[in-house]
């Protein structure tokens, strides 16, 4: 763990830990036991997890829903679903890698799945662009989403990127068109469709991913009209000020889901879901299977009106006429 | 969300002119000393250069409706500060400072009008409003002036001017753009026509959603209009930006948007296309 990136408040865990390692590779070594000092420190550092975990102010969320170890789009499709088969391209410019797609099954029956996708070290993440999509990534989801349409089966999207990329040639391609399309079609659509925001909700680039019949996120997974750093920018005209701005934008999934705009969310283990892949993939299914079942017993109609219904009475504003 | 951004102007001579305010403006585009009256009577287009003024929303209310036909919507909505933000000030303030500058409750304008006789349902944004910022209001009285196009089968005209989401409402301000983008969605179904006029300048969340979702997209001359703001992608690409890019004449190029109108002609340009996507809806004599 020694070498593992690792956050500022994980320093204590991460030394913890360290103990652990050494004192297993002296008990290798010389063959003594260590069963007391070993549980010992192993009730210690469930103990820093949990406390540290419960206790996280809005910008260490922002820092566990970026933190470099937590699973992304691809890490949970191989650990939910079976039967991948990733499906490419916008069929119009190029293969966007920021968004994945393709079918897949759960539980038996085949799902369309599209997520966005970050990559784990530098080499991946020039090509998946850190997870922001240009405008063909959109359009290759609206793509997707269409043949999903086209067979009747459920539509299950990954939310997870700093947002839309601003570069020239996502302007020149119509990024806006292509986010609007999608907030537009995916109104439209008759089939079931699922959000899962599974680390950083980033504005935009987010949102084209999800207008959907429920909106799901992990516990630590973040949502927002703009980052912690850009609005301090702005309004505190210094993006230092970030730990202002995210206590101010409740972008927590406990601030969504008291907001209205998350129906449900999904507990982490301890430590976060970078602590235990497994065991986050594991609750997300139960969760995903539970909504997708909630869903599929509605008639497409209705279905489609409660979701226009969902979006409308989205906001707070008051009437004084 | 460039609203935060003052305009870099070349200091000219003609700055230290001493120019009566309140009787002669000068364009931002030629420098030229104009006479207000004649200005407003141009449609605050400058006769000179062709430089489209930022204007209130009740000026495209003139150019879009037949004269005294408009009937406001809902201009008892006010934003209910849903986080309780503070900034460097509160948003609470800073609500009410703009609906003292710009007598209006929130950045849009609503109502039912008729154009050349045909029902339509307008709604106008204001940039002096927070910059023409989308938060639930705007929102909310898109959605509400969409479903009266809907349910009174009445084209639905947008004439947009924002920084994009505000961002002091959270995530319901990015919600907006869901909500304003379904009800569209709705109106597509039912066949029903929506324009969407972009102009200076259509930034972030309001691009991204209802303006640019007509049926025929039409921008002013010179508008900024794009999802990203310049500063921010110089910032990202660290390299200066072409000249003209993001500007409408740069998105008619690309095909983003059908047409680039003079505010002068717009009147008449929405007049005759709709009699191409509208057809009357009193019967036509039987044949006999
Ligand atoms: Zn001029």
């Amino acid at each position: 763990m020694a070498s593992m990136p690792h956050l500022e408040f994980e320093r204590d865990m991460v030394e913890v830990q360290e103990q652990i390692e050494k004192l297993l590779d002296v008990a290798e070594r010389k063959g003594i036991d260590v069963s007391g000092e070993l549980s010992e420190l192993r009730r210690k550092l469930e103990s820093l997890r949990a406390s540290t975990y419960r206790n996280l102010e809005p910008m260490q969320q922002v820092q566990v829903a970026r933190h470099p170890r937590r699973p992304y789009t691809l890490d949970y499709l191989d650990r939910i679903f079976e039967d991948f088969i990733e499906l490419h391209g916008d069929r119009s410019f190029r293969d966007d890698a920021a968004v994945v797609g393709g079918w897949a099954s759960v539980n038996g029956d085949s799902v369309m799945v599209i997520g966005h996708q970050k990559g784990r070290d530098m080499k991946e993440n020039l090509h998946r662009n850190f997870g922001m999509p240009h405008p063909e990534g959109y359009r290759k989801a609206l793509r997707l989403m269409r043949m999903a349409e086209k067979f009747g089966r459920p539509v299950i999207t990954f939310i997870d990127t700093p947002g839309a990329y601003p570069g020239i040639g996502a302007e020149k391609r119509g990024q806006a068109e292509a986010i609007a399309m999608n907030l537009r079609e995916m109104a439209r659509l008759r089939i079931p469709l699922i959000s899962v925001v599974i680390g950083e909700g980033g504005s935009g680039g987010a949102l084209a991913l999800g207008v959907t019949d429920r909106i799901l996120m992990l516990e630590h997974a973040v949502y927002s009209v703009i980052s912690p750093e850009g609005c301090a920018a702005i309004l505190w005209r210094s993006a230092e000020h970030r730990g202002k701005a995210a206590d101010a934008l409740k972008l927590t999934s406990s601030d969504l889901l008291r907001l209205g705009v998350a129906d449900d969310v999904i507990e982490e283990p301890a430590g976060g879901a970078h602590s235990d892949w497994d065991a986050t993939a594991a609750s997300l299914r139960q969760a995903i299977l539970r909504h997708l079942g909630e869903l599929r017993s509605m008639d497409s109609e209705t279905r489609r009106r409660a979701r226009w219904a969902k979006y409308g009475q989205m906001g707070a504003w008051s009437d004084n006429d | 969300m460039a609203w935060f951004r003052k305009p870099k102007k070349p200091l000219t001579s003609d700055d230290r002119r001493d120019v009566p305010s309140d009787v002669f403006e000068k364009c931002e585009g030629c420098g030229e000393i104009l006479y207000r009256e004649k200005l407003s009577r141009n449609l605050h287009v400058c006769p000179e250069c062709g430089h489209h003024f930022i204007v209130p929303a009740d000026v495209y209310v003139r150019i879009l409706t037949d004269e005294g036909s408009f009937e406001e919507m809902d201009p008892g909505l006010r934003s209910a500060d849903p986080l309780d933000f503070t900034d460097l000030k509160p948003y609470r303030d800073r609500v009410r400072a703009a609906e003292k500058k710009t007598s209006r409750g929130d950045a849009l304008l609503s109502g039912r009008a008729t154009l050349e006789g045909v029902p339509i349902a307008l709604a106008v944004m204001d940039f002096a409003f927070i910059g023409g910022s989308m938060g639930s209001v705007v929102g909310e009285k898109i959605a509400r002036a969409g479903r009266v196009a809907l349910s009174e089968e009445r084209p639905f005209l947008i004439v947009s001017a924002s920084g994009g989401a505000r961002m002091m409402e959270g995530i319901y301000s990015l919600m907006q753009m869901a909500k304003t983008s379904a009800v569209l969605a709705e109106l597509h179904e039912a066949g029903i026509p929506f324009f969407s006029i972009l102009t200076h300048p259509t930034t972030g969340g309001v691009t991204a959603s209802f303006a640019m979702l007509g049926d025929v997209n039409i921008a002013e001359p010179r508008a900024l209009i794009g999802f990203a703001g310049p500063r921010v992608i110089e910032e990202t690409i660290k390299q200066e930006l072409p000249d003209g890019f993001q500007r409408s004449e740069f998105l008619l190029e690309h095909g983003m948007v059908d047409r680039v109108a003079d505010r002068r002609e717009l009147r008449e340009l929405v007049v005759r296309l709709l009699r191409h996507m509208w057809a009357p809806t009193t019967p036509e004599p039987a044949e006999r």
